[in-house]
């Protein structure tokens, strides 16, 4: 098994579950500890922003940022395109 | 000055259960006072691994509701002195255990002298789990080497670091160990299965136990006794392993490679 391995080109698939639980358990950690009221937030800004400009409900974000000592709340909101009217 | 340790996972059917029985015998035989507790209220299963499914009169709400005492209410094993198991009530009440009452019986618990309480959690992450690792000193996170696991176990991870008194109060938090269960040496050596160190790598966690995939473990929970309690068996010397770690010992980990068969084994599959 061990000579016939060096020849596989496929991955094994225990290096595919390594890679893909790298991924998500790293996605995950980052949200973790996120305040609950994260999409509230991020709903009633959207309607407060939408009685002025008319955006795509997904062109809101909401980011926690968490630094040394402080955090950061982002809010980016793309508006839409002026000739799109 | 009792430890209270929980044996976790986030997970169903990873071996937590068991592992509890195991850990908790093992215990008792080096001279422990250890006390076992179900909180998988509804789902009783402690009980049957451990042999005692008959002996269960009073369970862990009687206790929490003062229709007995802790003393009525704890099963002696009859195989190791010191060892008690508290059994889950099967009620379909969600909110039977309270904060509050588990609090008290692990109290009592602690001035009854136990030097291990170890609790052993539900699947998921409601209130069961929740309650389980709440008052842990320490935490056995259960995990298989299997996707849907190690990422469950992650997130049991999370919650130990955020949603426990050790945690609230901030003093030091839940010491973690991470305990594998279901290995098995050749499919990791043919790269099918992640390995010890794959999980250890993802999750960040020292391994305090790796328990090889084994025939001996249902063979155990057929007959209701701990696998721990089995002379013969690579899961008990594992388990025995995880036990002095778990006491501070220093012990390499074994069962990692397969065992090498002889000639006659492999030809009739022994």
């Amino acid at each position: 098994m061990g000579l016939l391995a060096l020849f596989r080109s496929k991955p094994s698939t225990a290096s595919i579950a390594k890679e893909r639980l790298r991924i998500i358990v790293a996605q995950e950690r980052s949200t973790r500890g996120a305040p609950d009221y994260l999409p509230l937030l991020r709903r009633e800004l959207l309607q407060v922003i939408h009685k002025y400009v008319n955006v795509d409900p997904e062109a809101v974000q909401v980011h926690l940022d968490r630094e040394e000592g402080h955090e950061v709340l982002e809010l980016s909101v793309a508006l839409p395109d002026k000739r799109g009217g | 000055m009792s430890e209270i340790i929980v044996v976790t996972s986030g997970k169903g059917g990873v071996g937590k259960t068991t592992t509890s029985a195991s850990l908790g015998c093992g215990l008792a035989r080096r001279g422990k006072r250890v006390a076992l507790i179900d909180f998988d209220i509804g789902l009783r299963n402690l009980d049957l691994i451990m042999g005692c499914e008959r002996r269960v009169v009073y369970d862990f709400v009687n206790v929490i509701n003062r229709d007995c005492t802790l003393k009525q209410a704890l099963i002696r094993d009859k195989r190791l002195e010191g060892l008690h198991v508290l059994a889950a009530s099967q009620t379909r009440d969600k909110d039977a255990l309270t904060e509050d009452g588990v609090q008290r019986v692990l109290d009592e618990l602690a001035g009854e002298g136990f030097d291990y309480i170890i609790c052993d959690s539900p699947a998921g992450i409601e209130k069961g789990a929740h309650l389980a690792m709440y008052f842990a000193d320490r935490a056995v996170v259960v995990v298989n080497p299997e996707v849907s696991s190690v990422r469950d176990s992650d997130r049991i991870l999370g919650l130990l670091a955020s949603k426990t008194r050790r945690a609230a109060n901030g003093n030091g938090g839940v010491k973690e160990h991470l305990l594998l269960t279901r290995y098995n040496p050749r499919r990791v050596a043919s790269g099918e299965m992640m390995s010890v160190n794959d999980v250890k790598e993802i999750l960040g966690l020292d391994v305090i136990g790796v328990v090889p995939e084994s025939t001996d473990v249902l063979a155990a929970s057929n007959s209701g006794v701990p696998v721990i309690l089995n002379e013969a068996s690579d899961a008990a010397d594992a388990y025995e392993d995880a036990v002095g770690r778990l006491l501070g010992e220093q012990l390499p980990l074994r069962f990692l490679e397969e065992r090498k068969r002889g000639f006659l084994a492999r030809m009739f599959g022994g």
